[in-house]
């Protein structure tokens, strides 16, 4: 009897549309063109700072507008759901044993945003905001 | 005893006459306690002698009857008819060539499986008769849940990572190195780290986690490659900032 198994194609580029849970996983990658243009806006920021106080206010006041603060509002939305999801799955990554148990992901979680409050506290403080 | 009339597509595969696979209907009477895998039995000694399927425990130990139930990566003996509502679609399982009719050709997994070294590598012999390999329960607890796998194989079916990258490791014979790693008794970890730790390994996953969320004996293969990836990471800096590479 001769063999001859059927291989079946997979789209490269609509395969996560099959199924829900890799429209949420493309939903969590997606977040990382966000993140990069957010990034790359802040090293011009940096760069216009480092070419004294008239560079730096121009550069704030030509990107001052409601559209921008439209786009900050879409980048922080996507920065949240990127920190939330990835927060979320830290259990898996690190998990911690004590004895013959393992440590509750909440508390693993948990300490994540706990770090998260404060280093924004300590962000907004060196600010002078708060 | 309540019965209902179930309606079946299967998709059929015959290598010697197809030359593509086909769904062929169904109308199965099954009772209302029927698994998937009862309908297929029903179809095969009643209707259509000539369907093809591995099963064998009809209990979701063995690993054999994975398929997929309506797109979604299950063991046929674990998919309880009563879950489903109108026609139940049922194909070979994702990601793998088809054999035959359900039946796929799972030789990529085993050579895998096989490469990664999925046994107990003792940092020292020692006979038996003198000393046994004693563990405790802690120690035994840091790798159990992860020597639950019976190699059914849902998770590949699962895996996009290893549908587009055929080359890749895939989760379950990732998190069978991790589970032997894992093992106090083990001193197997460089040899395994070679395969699993190298471009066709832990590094291919992008954490999608639909290894984890398909898995029948919730295994977690998702959190073991996470944890992979973890401990790969401190050896390369033990390796690239220590002196003497950490060893």
């Amino acid at each position: 009897m001769s063999r001859k198994p059927y291989v079946r194609k997979v789209s490269k580029t609509r395969w996560y549309f099959k199924h829900p849970r890799y429209l949420r996983y493309m939903s969590r990658e997606v977040t990382c063109f966000f993140i990069g243009a957010f990034a790359l806006l802040m090293l011009c920021t940096v760069e216009r700072l480092s070419e004294g106080k008239a560079a730096y206010e121009s550069f704030i006041a030509a990107i001052t507008g409601p559209w921008s603060a439209l786009g900050l509002t879409v980048v922080l939305a996507f920065a949240l759901h990127n920190t939330t999801s990835w927060f979320n799955v830290t259990p898996k990554a690190m998990p911690v044993q004590i004895g013959e148990d393992f440590l509750p992901g909440k508390f693993i979680v948990g300490a994540h945003y706990a770090a998260w409050l404060i280093a924004s506290l300590l962000i907004l403080y060196f600010a002078q905001v708060i | 005893m309540k019965t209902r009339m179930v309606q079946m597509e299967v998709l059929r595969y015959n290598p010697e006459t197809d030359s593509e696979p086909h769904f062929q209907h169904y109308d199965v009477e099954c009772k209302e306690e029927w698994v998937v895998l009862d309908a297929l039995n029903a179809i095969k000694e009643s209707i259509d002698p000539t369907l093809n399927y591995r099963w064998s425990c009809h209990m979701a130990v063995c690993g054999s009857c994975g398929m997929m139930v309506n797109g979604e990566p299950k063991l046929s003996c674990h998919a309880f008819l009563r879950d489903y509502e109108g026609v139940i679609k049922v194909e070979p399982l994702a990601n793998f060539p088809i054999e035959r009719d359900l039946v796929t050709v799972a030789d990529d997994f085993i050579d895998k499986l096989k490469r990664v070294k999925p046994y107990l590598i003792p940092k020292k012999d020692q006979p038996i008769p003198e000393a046994e390999y004693k563990q405790t329960p802690a120690q035994l607890m840091k790798y159990r849940q992860f020597s639950m796998c019976i190699n059914c194989m849902l998770c590949y079916a699962a895996c996009p990572e290893y549908a587009l990258q055929p080359l890749f490791l895939g989760p379950a014979a990732i998190t069978l190195a991790h589970r032997y790693n894992q093992d106090s008794r083990d001193g197997g970890r460089d040899e395994r780290q070679e395969i699993i730790a190298s471009n066709v390994g832990v590094w291919e996953c992008s954490f999608v986690g639909a290894c984890s969320e398909v898995c029948p004996k919730a295994v977690d293969p998702a959190g073991a490659l996470q944890q992979v990836k973890v401990a790969s990471t401190i050896d390369w800096f033990k390796e690239h900032l220590l002196p003497g590479g950490g060893k």
